[in-house]
């Protein structure tokens, strides 16, 4: 019961950010880009979060911040669940040298810090917010794989999955129309959980400076511009990294509440 | 047992090729080399043919990493681009101050995480509990980077207490073992419990959860049912056996701690593999890359056998099945 309570807490946090990030033009005050102030005001009344090393309006950038967060997690998770769930599907429905490979593939991928190869790769590429989704999608879908694996591996012996191919179904309908929807409750816990940990990827490489590069804000690249100021400007760096905890946090809430709704083991 | 730790060590083989092979493809095939960072305008097209001639950027890249592997298997690393020293030293110069902080936090970890874990299950859906599972999962959530960030403002920048980043304080280096030892604490404090905070989280849901299992089973209730104290039935028989996961679970951290090691290190600018790694990518120092990447993976890959040793050690219901 408990746990219902902080997903919905997580749940309202998310819409809320989710509808900050939408209507992002509307609601910031200024412009993220804009110069409005002297440089590294404190709160106050006009610039409620301050005012970051250029003047700009630190409220405004985190608003259009949210925009880009949210959605390198939502697309970055997006290529990991598609890539993890056709390798585990067709790892756990044909079994054999199929799995074999694909799963040796997996142990190589989990063999990395995965960090330091996302690192890497966006060095040899443009650091920008496209290459950032799609490395951390191309990094991150290991998980998903072996999960969506294991159910496909207690699916298969089931006796509609018998049934489909006595009937003549081709093995990509039956892996997609039978087996696949019977497998969806974990893959939708993993996408909440992935998402998370995309949007923390995601801010320790613009941290770094190897994401989402300015002048676009992000709430990464926000902190890597506080580094400089902490003893001056706390606020800079205080601010973008409390927004990215509530935002995984609220994630994480509404990952467990879906694993027990979803899970009927528990 | 030793017929299985070898034959896992033969496995590792492949492994290792796969994460070699998939690093130096993907540095290789981007465009430019390092040579691009050479920012000399006026530089000698001759000289630079030279250069990339010295680091064997002018051969096919399937080539190059023949050759790399060849080397490899005779224990050469080949030269840090930027240093022109050998990347083995490079690296192992490096390597055990990034030990010295993971063998730390993990010791620091278990002696929090368990007893933490053990209690929240004991006391499943009280305050304690519930504030455990809060905090647990506040602290999957904060970036390890900002949360340096925050005990840096906090006990460097603010109070003065310790200091923001390094290892040693030069000033201090003819002084006696005792003093130096006490000044390298104070430096570790910070990142210790950066990256303490980054593991402790995740091990001590799993170590409630394991705990929860074991209290729910059988002979637990058996036990009880016999009388004894419940100080026995948790620490005798509950806990003994909701360790055991722990094990697997503390060998699958590892890739994560290694990660953490990476941006912590860099924070802190603590000396270790971890922040040379990073330098490294910054600098597109292949050679030291390739080096960083193939240690990190062996040394996962070995704390992942060492972690699937120790539960077959522990756990004698393994240890027979496998006879």
């Amino acid at each position: 019961m408990l746990r219902n309570k902080f997903a919905i807490f997580g749940l309202l946090v998310l819409g809320f950010f989710v509808l900050v990030a939408i209507f992002a033009p509307l609601i910031a005050p200024y412009d993220p880009g804009e110069i409005v102030e002297s440089e590294t005001l404190p709160p106050s009344f006009a610039h409620p979060f301050g005012t970051d090393d250029l003047g700009r309006d630190i409220l405004s950038r985190a608003i259009y911040g949210a925009r880009i967060s949210l959605t390198v997690g939502i697309v970055a998770v997006t290529i990991a669940i598609l890539i993890g769930t056709l390798f585990g599907a067709f790892a756990g429905y044909f079994g054999g040298w199929v799995d074999g490979i694909v799963m040796r593939f997996v142990d190589v991928m989990l063999s990395f810090p995965s960090i330091f190869l996302i690192l890497a790769i966006q060095a040899m590429l443009t650091p920008n917010i496209y290459n950032v989704m799609i490395v951390i999608g191309l990094t991150s879908w290991m998980g998903v794989a072996r999960l969506v694996r294991g159910e496909f591996l207690k699916i298969r012996e089931l006796q509609y999955v018998e049934a489909a191919k006595a009937i003549g179904c081709s093995n990509p309908r039956i892996i997609f129309r039978h087996m696949l929807p019977n497998a969806q409750a974990p893959i939708i816990v993993a996408a909440t959980l992935g998402m998370a940990g995309a949007i923390l990827t995601e801010s320790a490489l613009s941290f770094l400076g190897m994401g989402v590069q300015p002048p676009m804000p992000s709430w990464g690249n926000m902190l890597m511009d506080a580094q400089a100021y902490m003893r001056d400007a706390p606020w800079m760096a205080i601010i973008p990294g409390l927004l990215i905890l509530v935002t995984v946090l609220s994630l994480y809430f509404v990952g467990e509440g879906l694993r027990e709704a979803l899970d009927p083991r528990r | 047992m030793r017929k299985f730790v070898f034959r896992r060590l033969l496995q590792l083989i492949p492994l290792l090729i796969g994460v070699s092979l998939i690093s130096f493809f993907v540095m290789h095939l981007a465009p430019g080399d390092p040579t691009s960072l050479f920012t000399d305008p006026n530089i000698d097209p001759m000289d630079l043919a030279r250069i990339r001639a010295n680091w064997g950027l002018d051969k096919p890249i399937i080539i190059q990493y023949f050759y790399w592997l060849g080397n490899v298997v005779r224990g050469d690393f080949g030269t840090s681009y930027m240093s022109g020293q050998p990347v083995l030293k490079e690296i192992l110069e490096r390597l055990p101050n990034t030990l010295l902080l993971m063998v730390a936090s993990y010791i620091l970890t278990l002696l929090i995480t368990i007893p933490l874990g053990v209690i929240s299950a004991v006391k499943k859906g009280k305050w304690f509990d519930n504030l455990v599972t809060v905090l647990s999962f506040a602290g999957m959530a904060t970036p390890s980077f900002w949360l340096g960030m925050m005990l840096m403002l906090l006990f460097s920048v603010k109070l003065g207490w310790l200091p923001a980043v390094g290892m040693y304080d030069p000033l201090i280096r003819d002084q006696g073992v005792g003093v130096r030892v006490l000044d390298l604490i104070r430096h570790m404090i910070l990142p210790l419990t950066t990256m303490t905070v980054l593991s402790l989280a995740g091990i001590t849901r799993y170590q409630r959860a394991a705990m929860l299992e074991v209290l729910n089973q059988d002979f637990i209730r058996t036990a009880r049912a016999k009388g004894l104290p419940e100080r026995v039935v948790i620490f005798k028989h509950a806990l003994r056996n909701a360790l055991i996961p722990i094990v697997t679970i503390l060998g699958l951290s590892l890739p994560g701690l290694f990660g953490g090691a990476f941006i912590i290190e860099t924070i802190f600018a603590w000396p270790g593999m971890g922040r040379l790694g990073v330098l490294a990518i910054f600098q597109r120092n292949y050679p030291l890359i390739m080096g960083i990447v193939v240690f990190s993976a062996v040394l996962i890959m070995l704390g992942n056998l060492l972690a699937d040793i120790c539960y077959a050690l522990v756990d004698p219901r393994i240890r027979y099945a496998k006879k």
